[in-house]
């Protein structure tokens, strides 16, 4: 913990919190099982999150196992990130009315409430921050994007597991959340004692922790949390040799690997939707009968589809293999050319839910061990 | 992200298939354009496409977009009737380097509509003709039928200063003009390499093309510009579609010089 201000929450601090900001008028997401994953919903109070379950991750296998103790926070990550909030998979940008010739066009409405997330990890705190630097720090900021990122409060919560595909250790992404959040939490559980130390990164938050429940934390409580991420960080699935990547994938564009990777890999995009990172749209226009009406939807889209980069005479990338090298070089070497950070952060989501079971680590690994430079 | 609404004055065929749109805003002013750049034109119901502007710059009461009818989107542009309503977002890009040309022998290097994008360039080249050394378009179409902008054509022709070489791949038997590539055409234009400035804009084979004979010619590579296309849904770095390698097109482009995307020219589906 870097923080001084610590204090602890129990359980039931947990729900004031989480009250506190439904009473805010924030919309309040979190953790909760939908099917057989950990996916992120609206959420009432601390009876809605995974009590006891974590989650068994490996490239293309995702299950969820029963813990023997009653952690809310006990898993890793799921098949959503916070994205699917703040850049969603539609989103409408304007309506357009015309009357004879003249046409009025206007801007799609900003949303109802902003958005509380709760339990957001360290690696997708970072997520976060790169597409911060892709949607809003550009030349021209997306303003939808914007407006949810600037409203939405966030409670980090440190990771007491690693997931089967976690390598936030080697992205320097994680497992501790250190900024970017306005409240943190450290779940600690001590035999039946369940707590949460919590701690405040910004002003917001710590006008909310003002109003919960709290004791102060001591040097004990500390121990233990610091405790969390270290095992965490000592456990992790996976892990990537980060230093030469740019120029190793840069200068092995014709590596027989990518050859062999596409021969595994269906094109499905599952790995661009679920990552946290991955930011490519595409838009749609769509008319009334009569042409009277019409409007524009902007909606996730993939670069393993072949219209992704059809240009008159058709696409540019037609083979799987340009497309599973575009996206990897992408996440990996020329999103720092692009927005000077890297565009992965190691949360092995495109591990797990490729359903061949590609692994980002594992195709780096093999063009390093075999590199034509 | 939202179109202001322009509405078409004047529709005139530039070509087979090929129209240039006249446009004038309902809204007060669209932005003026630099050569080069580009503006997404929307036809409401059916869609959005990067369309580079292709009027002069300097004429800021007239913006004019010149569209070939290839698809759902370009074909429903170049149909478009006088006083019919268009979305307009834009300008986009970096442009043209007109302003650094000052003093350099020019090369204007244009295949099929990529003559569009470059004709704003032209513009400003002869309204401020002293300012620069020599002046050579060189133009190749398909065939005589293909070449756009027939009628000025005839009026560049005449004008002191500017040299004229126009190339078609297939000659029909009215034309005596040149047949050929339109590398075969850059021995025949009056530049000196060593302070030479070339503006490429074509399809990607001729650019390449292009891009040779100029370098075998002497030209540097960092005085090579060229003008590159890619899917394009946002214009604005958002979309991700128009990426090539390390760079955005819509963002660090369309106009890049030769050095800084070379070697990712040539690459096979990068
Ligand atoms: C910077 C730039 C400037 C351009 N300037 C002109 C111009 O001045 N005149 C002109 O006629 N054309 C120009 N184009 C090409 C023009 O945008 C395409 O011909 C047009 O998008 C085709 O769309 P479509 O729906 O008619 O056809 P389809 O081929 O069915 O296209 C479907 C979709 O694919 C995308 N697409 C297809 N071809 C291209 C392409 N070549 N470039 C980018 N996206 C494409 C578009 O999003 C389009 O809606 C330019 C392209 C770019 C990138
Ligand atoms: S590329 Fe994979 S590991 Fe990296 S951020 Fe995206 S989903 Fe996570
Ligand atoms: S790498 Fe896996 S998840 Fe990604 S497109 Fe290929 S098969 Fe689908």
């Amino acid at each position: 913990m870097r923080c001084g201000d610590a204090e602890f929450i129990d359980v039931d601090g947990l729900d004031a919190l989480f009250r506190a900001l439904s009473d805010r008028g924030y919309r309040v997401i979190g953790p909760t099982i939908v099917d057989t994953a950990i996916v992120y919903d609206d959420i009432g109070g601390t009876a809605d999150l995974p009590r006891g379950w974590t989650d068994e991750q490996d490239g293309g296998r995702y299950r969820l196992v029963e813990r023997d103790d009653d952690a809310l926070f006990g898993f890793a990550t799921g098949p959503h990130s916070w994205k699917r909030f703040l850049h969603p998979p539609v989103q409408r940008l304007w309506d357009a009315e015309r009357d004879g010739d003249a046409v009025t066009v206007r801007p799609a409405a900003a949303d109802p409430a902003p958005l509380a997330f709760i339990g957001v990890r360290s690696c997708d705190l970072q997520a976060m921050r790169i597409q911060d630097r892709v949607l809003i720090e550009g030349p021209y900021p997306d303003p939808h994007y914007a407006d949810r990122r600037a409203a939405a409060f966030v409670v980090a919560v440190d990771c007491g597991t690693a997931g089967g595909t976690c390598f936030c250790v080697s992205m320097e992404t994680g497992p501790e959340a250190r900024h970017g959040f306005d409240l943190k939490l450290t779940e600690i559980i001590d035999g039946d004692a369940q707590r949460f130390i919590v701690s405040a990164g910004t002003e917001a938050g710590r006008a909310v922790l003002a109003a919960l429940p709290t004791r102060e934390a001591g040097d004990a409580d500390l121990a233990s949390a610091a405790a969390v991420v270290d095992r965490t960080a000592a456990s992790m699935g996976r892990t990537m040799r980060t230093d030469d990547i740019h120029g190793l994938l840069l200068s092995n564009l014709e590596h027989a690997r990518w050859d062999d990777t596409a021969a595994r890999c269906l094109a499905c995009g599952n790995c661009t939707m679920v990552c946290p990172t991955c930011f490519c749209t595409t838009v749609e226009d769509s008319s009334d009968l009569t042409g009277t009406r019409t409007s524009r939807s902007r909606r996730w889209d993939s670069c393993f589809t072949a219209d992704f980069s059809h240009i008159h005479g058709g696409s540019v990338r037609q083979s799987t293999r340009s497309r599973y090298r575009q996206w990897a070089t992408h996440k990996l070497a020329t999103w720092h050319d692009q927005f000077g950070t890297s565009g992965c952060v190691g949360c092995g989501r495109c591990i797990t839910w490729c359903p061949v079971g590609i692994d980002i680590t594992e195709e780096v690994r093999a063009i390093r061990e075999t590199a034509e430079q | 992200m939202v179109p202001i609404v322009a509405r078409v004055r004047r529709r005139r065929r530039d070509g087979p298939g090929v129209w240039t749109l006249d446009l004038r805003s309902d809204e007060g002013a669209v932005r003026p354009a630099a050569p080069g750049q580009f503006n997404m034109l929307t036809v409401f119901g059916v869609g959005e496409v990067p369309i580079s502007v292709s009027g002069d710059p300097g004429d800021g009461d007239r913006l004019l977009h010149t569209v070939r009818a290839v698809g759902p989107v370009s074909a429903a542009l170049a149909d478009l009737r006088p006083g019919s309503a268009v979305g307009v977002r834009g300008p986009f890009g970096i442009g043209w380097p007109v302003g650094a040309m000052a003093g350099r022998d020019i090369l204007l290097v244009a295949g099929g509509l990529g003559l569009a994008p470059l004709r704003p360039a032209l513009y400003r080249l002869l309204a401020d003709r002293d300012r620069f050394g020599t002046l050579t378009l060189i133009y190749g179409a398909r065939s005589p039928d293909d070449i756009l902008f027939r009628r000025e054509f005839q009026s560049w022709r005449r004008k002191p200063g500017l040299d004229v070489q126009v190339t078609v791949d297939h000659a029909t038997d009215a034309w005596d003009a040149h047949v050929g590539v339109v590398t075969t055409l850059i021995p025949r234009a009056t530049f000196d390499p060593s302070r030479a400035t070339a503006l490429v804009c074509g399809p990607e084979v001729m650019m390449r093309f292009a891009v040779n004979g100029l370098r075998n010619a002497g030209v540097d590579e960092a005085a090579i510009f060229l003008s590159m296309e890619r899917n394009m849904k946002c214009a604005v770095g958002l979309c991700g579609h128009c990426q090539f390698g390390t760079v955005m097109i819509c963002r660090d482009g369309p106009v890049f010089s030769y050095d800084r995307i070379g070697a990712m020219l040539g690459r096979k589906e990068l």
